[in-house]
């Protein structure tokens, strides 16, 4: 109880802080929309879809996995500069839960992340996209377990390293092969067989793969399942790491 | 209300290949009673600051134990931060945030309900005088204002302790003397305050006793007034005419409180004694006897500085 409560604390606080930032929220959703506007039209004739809107099918998904795993992975930065106002040292004097601290934050990110995921859905829906909307919140969990994981993971880091100049090479050296080999961009069905080898180790590429049958509408495929449990598996794994860091640095 | 047996901690630092230990804090025993502002002196990495982090559950020791406000630091660091409050150096507000939320957010992570906290934030606001700016990010705030937030934050939970980490460092004069009220203010509503300081008037006008630190030990406790005083006593300078020197040296040597006395060349002597508010008088009462005329007469007490550099070797200010 006592759990919850810190958690939606710190959760809330967070929330406000972003809502107090308009220029996130302009940033947030300018950046995909120009994917959305600039980079999809060039997708029917290199993809050799039949329609636009196929083209979005493949797309959308892959452009949302890609916000959630780079918009978990930079949020260290904030927890950096935090760390550096003394905010974090003062909340470790108070009894709160160490693991609230951690989690508030991250809900705030995967809650971030799930609205411009709406956001994008929405505007693409004028380009003709069609969702059944089961299989859309199930890609939305699949988000929010992928945001949940590469933001925890960040914060963990961040409080290893405790440096903005430490931070951004790592966090850049590991999105860089991971967004590659996730067939984000474009899907790794065009892949050499011993690309498409790497990418089967590739965690994101199962979720990118599993995103991308949902928006199908192909709800039955194993492809589903199998993103959806590697996620969670990893969600669970992130947030029990960061939260033994926190634990440690944080006591 | 604090009692500490052999606290140490020791760091490990890389230098290149080698791996050197520094010895932080070796081996703090420390009394400090309720309801008194206990001064922590010492230059820069003398071990104040990490010894007032582990008093505050920041970091573990690695020997020794605490008590601290009937809590035991080692076995129960929850029931210590209950009990405390703790100020750190650096800051400890967001800039975007308003005084008021960061108060009410403070009280909340110790459990408050959301009206009490709210209650608490309008009442620390008025106590503080910050009700003026209670609405404002606190990056607008200037920095004795900002500070007096964090104070603020400190004790919203009402602590038995609060631990202040050099409180006015980075003030100007005016908000110095500023923050040292509030501090009295503090103690005069029961609480224990154990700040570090390293400058020698705040220990000595802001402090009921203080320990002196250098080198991770505790070479000096006690008042300020006492530290001083076991050190050389006090020095009473006597102005007098170069010709009247000489007869008056004759007068006051052998009296029973003087220690020492010296001649000055321009004239005039230096009297060490023990109490220089009760020398005086009779230093007076005997010259005036001899029918020697003085021209002034100057007690002169000797600083924390003093104190310091009999116990380090170096003073204070030099390091």
């Amino acid at each position: 109880m006592k759990f919850a409560r810190d958690t939606w604390l710190i959760f809330q606080r967070q929330i406000q802080l972003l809502l107090r930032n308009p220029v996130w929220v302009f940033v947030g959703v300018f950046q995909p929309v120009m994917y959305l506007l600039l980079f999809a039209p060039l997708l029917k004739p290199a993809l050799n879809a039949p329609t636009q809107a196929a083209a979005y099918k493949i797309f959308v998904p892959g452009l949302l996995v890609l916000l959630a795993i780079f918009g978990g992975l930079f949020q260290g930065f904030g927890l950096i500069a935090e760390l550096r106002a003394g905010v974090i040292e003062r909340s470790r004097v108070t009894p709160i839960s160490r693991l609230a601290l951690l989690l508030g934050r991250s809900l705030r990110d995967v809650v971030s992340l799930l609205v411009q995921a709406v956001i994008i859905t929405l505007l693409a829906l004028i380009f003709d996209l069609r969702v059944f909307i089961g299989d859309l919140l199930l890609a939305y969990l699949m988000l929010a377990l992928i945001a949940l994981m590469t933001s925890a993971v960040s914060y963990g880091v961040a409080l290893k390293v405790k440096s903005e100049d430490a931070l951004a090479p790592l966090m850049n050296t590991v999105a860089q092969p991971v967004l590659l080999l996730s067939g984000i961009l474009l899907p790794l069905t065009f892949a050499p067989g011993w690309l498409q080898g790497i990418a089967d180790w590739n965690p994101f590429s199962w979720a990118v793969d599993g995103t991308r049958a949902l928006f199908a509408g192909d709800l039955g495929s194993d492809k589903v399942w199998q993103g959806l449990t590697i996620t969670a598996v990893l969600a669970a794994l992130g947030v029990f790491w960061a939260a033994r860091q926190f634990a440690r640095s944080v006591r | 209300m604090i009692e500490t047996r052999g606290l140490r901690k020791s760091f490990r630092s890389r230098a290149g290949r080698e791996t050197k230990t520094v010895d932080a804090v070796r081996g703090v025993n420390l009394e400090v009673a309720e309801g008194e502002i206990f001064g922590f002196l010492g230059p820069n990495g003398a071990g104040k600051t990490t010894t007032l982090r582990m008093l505050a559950t920041l970091i573990e020791p690695d020997g020794g134990d605490a008590t601290i406000a009937g809590a035991d630091l080692r076995k129960d660091p929850a029931e210590v931060r209950r009990r405390i409050g703790y100020v750190p150096q650096g800051g400890s507000t967001w800039d975007e945030s308003t005084a008021r939320e960061e108060l009410v957010l403070h009280a909340r992570m110790y459990g408050i309900g959301k009206a009490d906290a709210q209650q608490r934030a309008v009442r620390a606001l008025d106590a503080f005088q910050l009700t003026e700016y209670a609405d404002r990010k606190c990056k607008t705030y200037s920095g004795g204002q900002r500070r007096r937030v964090e104070i603020a934050l400190g004790i919203i939970h009402e602590p038995k302790i609060v631990f202040l980490d050099e409180p006015t460092t980075g003030l100007d004069p005016q908000s110095r003397a500023h923050m040292w009220d509030e501090i009295r203010r503090l103690r005069s509503d029961g609480m224990t305050v154990f700040i570090t300081t390293h400058y020698l008037d705040e220990a000595d006008a802001l402090c009921d006793r203080i320990a002196i630190m250098d080198h991770g030990e505790v070479v000096a406790e006690g008042t300020p007034a006492e530290l001083k005083r076991e050190i050389s006593g006090d020095v009473v300078l006597v102005g007098l005419d170069v010709a009247a020197t000489p007869q008056a040296a004759q007068t006051l040597d052998g009296e029973p409180y003087v220690n020492k006395l010296e001649t000055v060349d321009e004239g005039g002597l230096r009297l060490y004694v023990d109490e220089g508010a009760t020398a005086i008088p009779q230093v007076l009462r005997r010259l005036d006897h001899a029918g020697l005329e003085l021209r002034s007469i100057e007690l002169h007490r000797p600083s924390l500085d003093d104190v310091f550099l009999t116990k380090t070797g170096r003073s204070l200010r030099e390091s």
